[in-house]
């Protein structure tokens, strides 16, 4: 996620200092990986250079947690053009599991014993997930969501290679 | 061998379709109050495991123990006595009668237990409320959602408070926001009653709600907790 652009688009609401700016960044986007002040502080400093923030005001005292900042006019325009630039969709063509799978064919152990442990793997985490969307607010359910969708999608290659792991033996042990 | 404290559990289960084998030594256990997920792909024998369980198929051979008794040696009439007392089933659709409003249809168990109408009535209220379709009482299942219709449904599957619910594909013609509501509410309210669920199903999301799965692949189980 670009931290950057994030902060930028939670200044367009309004000036806002930085700490402001961290504590609404962990409430809406940290859920697991809270900001770091030293985050914050650095990317502050380089959107102040690249012009896309401006010091709207500092309080008495000095240090960097005293300045407030707003968004510039050609902060607004970088938010709207990364909000409105697609994101790559990732492939994942360079699976370690395929990989895994293949070495265990060419190596004459247990192929289908991996699939199974590894879809056990990731039935445990969609437990942890579903229980924590069951706990959680809307927020939290949509961030689960899209975790266990992505699990499912690997669930059913792990199925599909399971159901096809006697044709990938004769394609790879030649 | 019985794990300790299993409530139903089968040994090497075997059976047959004239040439096909649908089970082939499969194996499996559920403690009282545990959701256990049975997963497997099509025609992997996982609906032949759940019927077997459940006293509706008998298996050629092995042993399905049931709180200390052996299924296989009752006669039909005990295991029909067992599947009206201590089993409740929820299919993939909902198998309400259509004839009857919902709240007739959920208190339709107790009705042929013998139990009074009014406390059978007030029963039946009391799963629907558990089940968040307590506002469907007096509508027929032709009036309700596939959802709303399919919680009627498990709602009148535990209104007796069996110890094992069966529940076979039970969101499987369910859209994913209404086939996960059904079973948040599913689970809810077994756990709520101390009820067993053996959930057979293919899909993983529906699986996250199990305490535990059982992968059963050409008739065969496999026990993914201990696999681990």
């Amino acid at each position: 996620m670009s931290i950057g652009h994030t902060l930028l688009g939670l200044l367009e609401s309004g000036p806002r200092h930085g700490y402001d700016l961290k504590r609404a960044f962990d409430e809406k986007f940290g859920h697991d990986r809270p900001l770091h002040y030293g985050q914050v502080y650095s990317t502050m400093s380089r959107l102040l250079k690249n012009g896309l923030v401006e010091v709207d005001g500092i309080e008495p005292g000095g240090g960097p947690e005293r300045k407030r900042y707003a968004i510039t006019e050609a902060g607004v325009t970088d938010v709207q053009q990364w909000l409105a630039t697609p994101e790559k969709p990732e492939p994942y063509l360079q699976s370690t599991l395929y990989t895994k799978v293949v070495l265990a064919l060419l190596t004459h152990r247990d192929a289908a014993d991996i699939l199974d442990t590894q879809r056990a793997e990731h039935l445990r985490m969609m437990r942890i997930l579903t229980d924590r969307k069951r706990k959680g607010d809307l927020a939290d359910q949509l961030i689960c969501d899209h975790a266990l969708f992505h699990l499912e999608a690997d669930l059913r290659w792990l199925e599909l290679t399971a159901a096809r792991l006697d044709k990938l033996r004769e394609a790879v042990v030649r | 061998m019985t794990p300790p404290g299993s409530l139903l559990t089968a040994r090497d289960l075997r059976k047959a379709y004239g040439p096909t084998t649908a089970l082939d030594g499969a194996d499996f256990s559920v403690h009282p109050g545990e959701v256990v997920a049975v997963m497997g792909p099509s025609g992997s024998g996982k609906s032949t495991l759940l019927h077997c369980l459940a006293g509706i198929v008998t298996p050629d051979s092995g042993s399905i123990t049931y709180d200390g008794r052996e299924l296989t040696a009752m006669n039909d009439a005990r295991r029909s006595a067992l599947r009206r007392t201590d089993f409740g089933f929820v299919f993939q659709f909902g198998q309400l009668v259509p004839e009857l409003t919902c709240a007739e249809n959920v208190a339709l168990p107790l009705r042929l237990n013998g139990t009074p109408r009014k406390e059978a009535a007030a029963t039946a209220l009391d799963f629907m409320r558990r089940l968040e379709v307590d506002d469907l009482a007096a509508k027929r299942p032709g009036e309700v959602s596939g959802g709303q219709g399919q919680r009627v449904a498990v709602a009148r599957a535990l209104v007796t408070t069996p110890r094992v619910l069966f529940a076979d594909e039970p969101t499987g013609a369910l859209d994913s926001l209404n086939g996960e509501r059904v079973m948040e509410l599913l689970t809810e309210a077994a756990r709520a009653t101390h009820a067993a669920v053996v959930l057979v199903t293919h899909e993983a999301r529906v699986a996250a709600y199990s305490d535990r799965e059982i992968v059963v692949r050409d008739g065969r189980s496999r026990d993914m907790e201990r696999a681990v």
